[in-house]
């Protein structure tokens, strides 16, 4: 080669692309610099009530944290976590960043719901060619921006709801090295252990910490009898958490009067909040 | 990405960006031995690529506004944001856009239109000015260093 190549090359890179993508990843950790515990919610499976958890533990959390709950629904794509929540935008914009709206519980939230016309899918204003080379890039930068550049200040808990899969998992854990964790939903059924396993096995190979197991819709709660009955056949919470030996943190029996919106109050919520944030939990 | 001019040995430097507004990008580089200038010119899908992770080739000469990906490409409801970052005085002033300078507008690609617009709203509502016209955006390009918007 008769050509000096880019290492040989010493003197400044005026574009410093790569330094421009460090910032971005700096200017997260610094937003993130007051947050006590970022964990992500996350399911291999998609309908087995992620989102409802998330919400139930961010309500739960709400209560019984004094430092401040905030959540990033992560579901670009099918975000629910703001509804559960009973939060609406505008967005305000400042100087300081993006500040997220607040649900009536305190909850701090930030989610693509506020950002997209009701009923709209996610789409981006741009060239619509080679929409799959660019798409996956793009939504990372959101998610990116959703935790460098909105106002979180200090939080006891930030929950981040990831949508079904593992990949995203991996993309959050890039962007937070210093992510608590991640807690796997799963549902009791063979189907759904199947698929949890992957993706707790996938957060496993990306060194993210396995916090635990939560199995929603364990039975079916009678309205009349109050007796608990079997909904799904399968045991796949108390599976999961013996394969990986971790805590089976709750078993959330599916109840019809709480389907539409997470519980005001679930001990069984509440115990997972308490076991997560032990050193913060003052409200009993 | 660094440009050598071989026959000097010696790095190009940045010279001008420019957005020609059909979703293509172009950005000229000069020795500053020979004098010798060369343009590298992206297509639609490698200017597409380089937006989507929010870097700026030949280097920012803007702070990067807040939320500035999504914003500028998320195609979004059009109250989403409420813009609280302009600077508030008892009478805001609200500059008006002529038709030659929103004809200008116009020719900047749709993913970054919002923020160059805003870019300067900015600046004529910090210097008071009431309209906007082709001459107001090129002092403000000259000003703030906005090559090739």
């Amino acid at each position: 080669m008769s050509f000096r190549t880019y290492h040989q090359v010493t003197e400044p890179d005026r574009s410093r692309l790569g330094e421009q993508v460090g910032l971005q990843r700096a200017r997260v950790t610094a937003r993130l610099a007051g947050v006590k515990r970022t964990i992500a919610v996350m399911s291999g499976k998609g309908g087995v009530g992620k989102s409802y958890v998330t919400s139930s533990l961010a309500l739960a959390a709400a209560r019984s944290l004094a430092g401040g709950v905030g959540v990033v629904d992560a579901d670009l794509k099918s975000p629910t976590v703001a509804r559960l929540l009973d939060t609406r935008g505008p967005v305000r914009v400042s100087e300081d960043g993006v500040h997220p709206p607040v649900s009536p519980h305190g909850v701090r939230v930030m989610s693509t719901a506020f950002l997209l016309d009701d009923g709209a899918p996610l789409a981006w204003r741009e060239h619509p060619g080679e929409r799959f080379v660019w798409r996956g890039v793009l939504e990372t930068g959101a998610l990116r921006e959703f935790l460098s550049d909105v106002v979180w200040g200090t939080l006891d808990l930030l929950l981040v709801d990831l949508p079904p899969g593992a990949d995203k998992l991996s993309d959050l854990a890039e962007l937070i090295p210093q992510l608590t964790g991640a807690i796997a939903v799963t549902i009791p059924s063979d189907e759904s252990h199947a698929s949890v396993q992957r993706s707790m096995q996938a957060a496993r190979h990306q060194g993210v910490s396995l916090l635990g197991v939560i199995e929603n819709m364990s039975g079916y709660e009678c309205d009349g009898c109050a007796q608990t009955r079997p909904l799904f056949s399968g045991d796949a919470g108390a599976a999961l958490a013996r394969e990986f030996d971790v805590p089976l943190l709750a078993r959330i029996p599916f109840r019809s009067a709480s389907a539409a919106a997470p519980r005001a109050r679930d001990d069984a919520i509440e115990g997972v909040v308490a076991a997560l944030c032990p050193s913060d939990v003052v409200i009993a | 990405m660094k440009f050598l001019c071989i026959d000097c040995d010696a790095q190009m430097t940045f010279s001008e960006r420019a957005i020609p507004g059909d979703g293509t990008f172009a950005a000229s580089f000069s020795c500053p031995s020979c004098g010798r200038r060369v343009a590298m010119l992206a297509n639609e899908m490698e200017t597409q690529l380089v937006g989507a992770l929010g870097v700026k080739i030949g280097g920012r000469t803007l702070e990067e506004q807040p939320m500035e990906l999504v914003r500028t490409t998320l195609d979004g409801r059009a109250d989403a944001f409420v813009d609280e970052a302009l600077p508030r005085t008892s009478a805001p002033v609200r500059p008006q856009w002529s038709a030659d300078a929103l004809e200008r507008l116009s020719r900047v690609p749709g993913f970054v239109r919002g923020m160059v617009k805003r870019i300067y709203t900015d600046y004529a509502v910090e210097r008071g000015i009431a309209e906007i016209s082709p001459d107001v955006m090129d002092r403000a390009r000259t000003e703030l260093g906005l090559e090739g918007m």
